[in-house]
């Protein structure tokens, strides 16, 4: 395995870890929000996809970049304002 | 310039958890969310940053990007707009079949799949074709569009086995072999099947567990994108939705006294989705 693996492997499982902790005692009302919301977090792959247009040179390429650009700022955008919405409405009834 | 950016990206991932964190009350919950949000935001302006410095992106990719992200924002935002409280669970799995779908293009599209990134390009398309599918399906059955009853294929568990046995085969031989992308492509198919098959003979009342655990699927798939793209903000933040979504998962599980085990194998629930809410 070449360092820069190694690193990215270690850094993967830190996260799965934290992950693991990061979720505690939750109160059933808060299940969809929380799912929504971290749903909302791996939107981040938008990032992935941006970074993957700096290696697209061809038409398939382009193609294939617009519909996971699509995809994942469908998935971000949509993500958070969802999760907003729920835990806005949750707010008011208490 | 390059340790900015990087440690701008750490800060992103540090807003990820911290928000993560703050939605486990529910005083603090909207702030998490909010807090999480603007990290995303950071991260995406940084990456516009990154790509107009390095200048090797071409036009053509410039439009499809820009396109592309425009017209997903916007649909993105009308239909979280637009939607019914009830009907929001549903909306949520479309998000994350769609998230989980850019995931595998990510691999697909990636020219430069080195030796190094095969094993997590070919986990990636797994992974995420697997959650494309299966929220589809789970969406489409909250929705109503397909019946909420438990539909049991014939051979249906033999066929899926068969499929990932099939995929398996085909990733190690693009791992071992030569990295043709035909290869990549079976995998990619095999694992849709497989999502459809797994999501159909789950009831409908189920169906929140189950969105649940592609949401973790999905997670992992960013995270394997991450690895493709040696991407650490796509690693951590996939890591952390993959490792907290196994956990919700299983105190969703908890909650409605279902063992996972038993909601995977499906043929239990009537087709009323909208009372299991947990919102």
């Amino acid at each position: 395995m070449s360092p820069l693996l190694l690193a990215d492997l270690t850094v993967f499982t830190l996260a799965l870890l934290v992950g693991f902790e990061v979720i505690s005692k939750v109160p059933a009302t808060l299940h969809t929000p929380l799912m929504s919301g971290a749903n909302a977090i791996h939107g981040v792959v938008l990032v992935g996809v941006m970074l993957l247009a700096a290696t697209t040179t061809d038409v398939s390429g382009y193609i294939l970049l617009a519909v996971a650009a699509f995809f994942a700022a469908m998935n971000v955008t949509g993500g958070y304002v969802v999760t907003d919405r729920m835990l806005a409405m949750f707010r008011s009834r208490r | 310039m390059n340790t900015a950016i990087h440690l701008v990206y750490l800060a992103c991932a540090v807003s990820f958890v911290i928000g993560l964190h703050l939605m486990n009350a529910p005083a603090t919950a909207r702030r998490g969310n909010q807090i999480s949000a603007a990290g995303m935001a950071v991260a995406i302006f940084t990456t516009v940053v990154v790509l107009v410095r390095d200048h090797t992106v071409t036009t053509g990719a410039v439009i499809a990007l820009v396109l592309g992200a425009a017209a997903g924002g916007l649909a993105g935002l009308i239909a979280a707009r637009r939607v019914q409280m009830t009907a929001m669970p549903q909306l949520v799995s479309l998000f994350n079949a769609v998230g989980g779908g850019a995931a595998a293009l990510i691999a697909l599209g990636d020219r430069v799949v080195s030796n190094q990134a095969a094993v997590t390009g070919v986990l990636d398309v797994a992974i995420g074709g697997v959650t494309f599918t299966g929220s589809l399906v789970a969406a489409g059955k909250l929705a109503g569009r397909i019946p909420g009853r438990p539909i049991t294929v014939p051979f249906g568990r033999p066929i899926s086995a068969a499929l990932t046995l099939v995929a398996a085969a085909l990733g190690v031989w693009f791992v071992a072999g030569d990295a043709n992308s035909w290869l990549l492509g079976g995998v990619t198919v095999a694992a849709l099947a497989v999502g459809v098959l797994l999501t159909l003979p789950i009831g409908g009342a189920d169906m929140p567990v189950v969105i649940s655990l592609l949401n973790a699927f999905t997670g992992t798939a960013v995270a394997m994108a991450g690895f493709v793209l040696d991407s650490t903000p796509l690693i951590i933040a996939g890591g952390l939705v993959g490792a907290a979504g196994a956990i919700l998962t299983k105190l969703m599980a908890d909650a409605m006294n279902r063992p996972i085990i038993a909601i995977m194998a499906g043929g239990y629930g009537t087709g009323d989705a909208v009372a299991v809410t947990g919102g």
